[in-house]
């Protein structure tokens, strides 16, 4: 027997950048952002199944959702309920905006300083910005340990977890001490469906701004139901210094986006010569497609 | 000092490409900024190494040398790292944006509370003025996709030191030099760095297992056909993978006739991929394939048939013999990189 955990997952939106096809390019071959759906990130998926997996196999533990966006973004922890989490929390402010990967581990950790768990998993990395950086920079906050690319939570005796990376040339088993933040892998089991009891459940879950949109009382809308309450923290809810929220404890700016222009189909033929082919691989290299 | 620093890794006690290819780059950086190049490189019985690392220019090797160091464990690499860049403050620290460097950069960033830039593919010196008047000179500029791919996007760090970055393996030039550097190793008390709780993982097995194959998430493809004719000749396309951090593909006919395995099928019975670019060789173009392909955002065919059908899809069609075309554009790729 070993003591029931306290599971916190990192999930994130973002819109589905994968796969841009060019039905979602404009006119002038950059890409129509408007046109990609906002998706639960999909590693951060993999990461709610290690976590429902843990739920499965030693009674007593609970999962818990923890994101940090505009109010949109409640549709994250919701996907998560009706998937077999337990509740969630948004991290919603202004204060918030314009972080980078540094002041946002800031908030989460400080979130997390609040939640308490024995273990925080979150995906590998985001497809709106592929940097792996938030998860390492949380476990580096709380002064956790980290195991990244995680394929497979394979058990825990109660005293060290133990977990299978994927690693560029090869895999790797390691054994930890909690508490611990691990980071999940693509190639690790992909999450389980939604639960119809789940749904049924969760399915008027909502934070205090969704309610009060609606114009209606939120004490006497969840009444007896406090479990459909989404929690909403700002900056006063977790504390920290101010200044390291948001753009303000931002270190990296952006200096310039430049847009990829992909050009209209027209075939070219080329020959197998030296000329065409490096001319080829330039224009290939310029414009980003590789490289 | 202000200097130029890169994280080296090891791969079975040898320095990986990745950190000779930064050494490299950081030599460039050095040159232009009148500074030095300084390495760290951090394992187990390391004597001696300092000399391939003086061969790519680094000036200052620091050597820190301890039998817990080895294999590569996060927390007690992320704290020495951490501790010296403390220390000798240099301007830029580069990693590699590998197994290891991806998980160790963020971490020594966070502890320094200095910015990130993960899979850098350009790096740059270059002045900024922001819009409160300050005027910042040789900055780094570091240029590195975002938003899937679909935008560059040039990051800079004007108030925190290190700038630091990471870049994937492959995309800087490796380039030793003429006569190595005469440098000096500095051996790093490794102790001073390290407390007992920076062994809380273990490491139990680690051994070499073949990646899964996902040809689905892949930004580039290289896929063949029947016409590259043998499994022997897929070789060719796995090299050109390799340089093109790409996946491999195929048609079913190359399936079907054992030359790829069915995971890498494309097509109505396979899988359908929209990847930035599909680089098609040897095969003909039958809509059954096509079907699983044709939203890719750039069609590049290799076929020896100026008619196949494929060249009606393909942004680029190559009329050759692949064998002799993948060499070539391995050559020019690798000629061009920065």
């Amino acid at each position: 027997m070993t003591t029931p955990l306290k599971v916190v997952v990192l999930a994130k939106q973002v819109p589905d950048t994968r796969n841009v096809g060019k039905n979602a390019m404009k006119e002038d071959g950059t890409v129509n952002r408007a046109a990609l759906p906002a998706i639960f990130n999909p590693e951060d998926l993999n990461a709610l199944e290690q976590a429902l997996r843990l739920k499965d196999r030693y009674p007593g533990t609970t999962v818990h959702l923890l994101t940090m966006g505009p109010g949109r973004a409640a549709d994250i922890i919701r996907e998560g309920l009706f998937r077999g989490a337990d509740g969630g929390v948004l991290l919603t402010d202004r204060k918030f905006a314009g972080a980078d990967t540094l002041a946002t581990s800031y908030a989460l950790a400080q979130a997390l300083r609040k939640l308490q768990p024995h273990i925080v998993i979150a995906g590998r990395q985001a497809i709106d910005g592929d940097t792996a950086q938030v998860g390492p920079q949380v476990a580096e906050k709380l002064g956790w340990p980290q195991v990244t690319y995680a394929e497979d939570i394979v058990s825990y005796d109660g005293k060290e977890m133990v977990v299978k990376r994927r690693l560029e040339r090869g895999v790797e088993t390691v054994a930890a001490t909690l508490p611990l933040v691990v980071t999940v892998h693509a190639s690790a089991p992909g999450c389980r469906p939604r639960h119809a009891k789940q749904l049924l459940k969760y399915k008027y879950a909502k934070t205090l701004s969704e309610i009060q949109e609606t114009g209606a009382d939120y004490d006497a809308e969840l009444k007896n139901a406090d479990y459909l309450r989404i929690s909403e923290w700002g900056v006063a809810d977790v504390g920290g210094e101010e200044a390291q929220f948001g753009l303000s404890g931002s270190p990296t700016k952006v200096k310039k986006i430049e847009n990829i222009v992909f050009q209209a189909k027209e075939s070219k033929k080329l020959a197998a010569s030296d000329e065409d082919i490096d001319g080829l691989i330039k224009e290939l290299m310029a414009n980003h497609t590789i490289g | 000092m202000n200097n130029v620093f890169v994280y080296c890794e090891l791969e079975g006690g040898k320095v990986a490409d990745v950190s000779l290819e930064l050494l490299t780059k950081g030599r460039g950086l050095a040159a232009q900024l009148g500074c030095k190049v300084e390495a760290l490189v951090i394992g187990s019985k390391l004597s001696g190494i300092e000399k391939e690392l003086m061969s790519y220019g680094a000036q200052v090797v620091h050597v820190a040398d301890d039998e817990r160091l080895d294999p590569f464990r996060t927390l007690p690499h992320a704290a020495i790292t951490a501790g010296l860049i403390k220390e000798v403050q240099p301007q830029i620290a580069l990693f590699g944006a590998s197994s290891i460097g991806r998980d160790l950069a963020p971490r020594v960033s966070s502890a320094l509370k200095s910015g990130l830039t993960a899979d850098c593919t350009s790096l740059e010196i270059g002045d900024h003025s922001d819009t409160k008047g300050n005027s910042y000179t040789n900055l780094l500029y570091q240029i590195r996709p975002a938003f899937g791919g679909n935008i560059i996007a040039t990051i800079i760090n004007p108030d925190h030191r290190p700038q630091m970055a990471t870049v994937r393996e492959g995309v800087m030039k490796k380039e030793p030099l003429p006569a190595p550097v005469q440098g000096e190793v500095k051996k790093v008390e490794v102790k001073k760095y390290l407390h007992d709780t920076d062994f809380a993982v273990r490491i139990m097995e680690r051994h070499i297992e073949d990646r899964k194959v996902d040809i689905k998430g892949a930004s580039v493809i290289v896929a063949g056909g029947y016409g590259v004719g043998s499994k022997e000749n897929f070789k060719l396309l796995f090299d050109l993978a390799a340089v093109l951090g790409a996946e491999v593909g195929a048609s079913r006919a190359a399936v079907d006739a054992g030359f790829a395995d069915n995971a890498r099928q494309v097509g109505q019975t396979g899988v359908t991929v929209r990847p930035k670019l599909y680089i098609a060789c040897g095969i003909s173009g039958q809509i059954q394939h096509t079907a699983g392909m044709d939203q890719s955002a750039i069609v590049i065919s290799i076929n020896t048939d100026a008619n196949a059908p494929i060249n009606q899809i393909a942004d680029y069609a190559i009329v050759g013999d692949m064998n002799e075309v993948i060499p070539k554009m391995i050559k020019s790729y690798r000629g061009n990189s920065r």
